[in-house]
């Protein structure tokens, strides 16, 4: 077993761990992290494939990412220091029972199935492959993940913003009485509300 | 460093993160059992191309779909997650209740 065989099943090895111990810690930051290292592995077991540019991407990528959904859950979540104990789990058995079927049936049908083996040549440059396959054939698929980005960031900012054209978004979307009688004439519009505050403004 | 290896490393995470989507009740946790899974399908995307494709740039291309479709799941889960906490106070899967039957 050669030096690699032996960093890839170590890498895989604290994947698998740090992703269950993800689910397994009282600190919802501490579960951030528990998941970046899980990242970080499998990011260096990509670069042990060969794919330079995209283990380094997911390694960038994921230490970012990680560092948002920390300051997540110090923002939002209860508990995020880990100081009391944590098991905040709905249908756990079905969970665990659905978590180990997925595992057993993929694993099955890996050792099953018979797998073409055409490795990666050595002296394949690999990135500037990449980068004329992103820019020349497969251009339209790039341009249209870029575009999905952009949609996802305007999509994200909508969502999260709480003033809309019509005023505050979460106004309206309080359901009215269903007795007529029962309407509060005093009650704020949602339209006046948005012009008074456009004028206050 | 063989194909299955990796395949059965790949199971490992995508079962955990079904684990994780299914059982957590706290939205943030969820997402990150769904994060999980993704990294699973990189993994293999990553494993395919590496060790059966003989390294055709299509298969990179696949993988950096992948790494675009984790990052809008995580931005648009965030933004759901600060448009219902805005909405209800709430940070808990439970709490959403409306639409049963």
């Amino acid at each position: 077993m050669s030096g690699v065989d032996i960093a890839f099943w170590l890498l895989g090895g604290v994947a698998l761990v740090s992703g269950w111990r993800v689910f397994r810690t009282d600190s919802m930051v501490r579960a951030s992290f528990l998941l970046l290292l899980s990242f970080v592995a499998v990011g260096v077991m990509m670069l042990l494939l060969g794919a330079t540019y995209l283990g380094y991407a997911t390694l960038f990528m994921m230490a970012v990412e990680m560092m948002v959904m920390a300051l997540f859950m110090v923002m939002f979540m209860m508990n995020p220091a880990g100081l009391n104990p944590m098991n905040m789990v709905h249908q756990h058995g079905l969970a665990i029972a659905a978590g180990v079927i997925t595992f057993v049936g993929l694993s099955a049908l890996a050792l099953a199935v018979d797998l073409p083996a055409q490795p990666l040549p050595a002296a394949t440059a690999v990135i500037p492959r990449l980068g004329h396959e992103l820019l020349g054939d497969s251009m339209l698929v790039f341009e249209s993940a870029g575009v999905t980005l952009l949609a996802t960031m305007i999509c994200s900012v909508i969502l999260s913003s709480r003033s809309g054209r019509f005023g505050p978004s979460d106004i309206g979307s309080v359901p009215p009485p269903l007795d007529p009688d029962e309407l509060d004439p005093d009650e704020i519009d949602p339209e006046e509300q948005g012009e008074t505050e456009g004028n206050s403004a | 460093m063989t194909l299955t290896g990796i395949l059965i490393i790949a199971a490992g995470l995508i079962g955990i993160g079904v684990y994780g989507a299914l059982s957590q009740q706290s939205f943030v946790m969820l997402m990150m059992g769904l994060e999980l899974i993704v990294n699973g399908v990189l993994l293999t995307t990553v494993g395919f191309w590496s060790l059966t494709a003989a390294g055709i740039p299509e298969g990179q291309l696949l993988a950096i779909i992948v790494m675009a479709v984790m990052a809008v799941e995580m931005a648009v889960g965030f933004a759901l997650v600060v448009a219902v906490y805005r909405q209800r106070q709430v940070d808990m899967t439970d709490s959403l209740n409306t639409m049963k039957h």
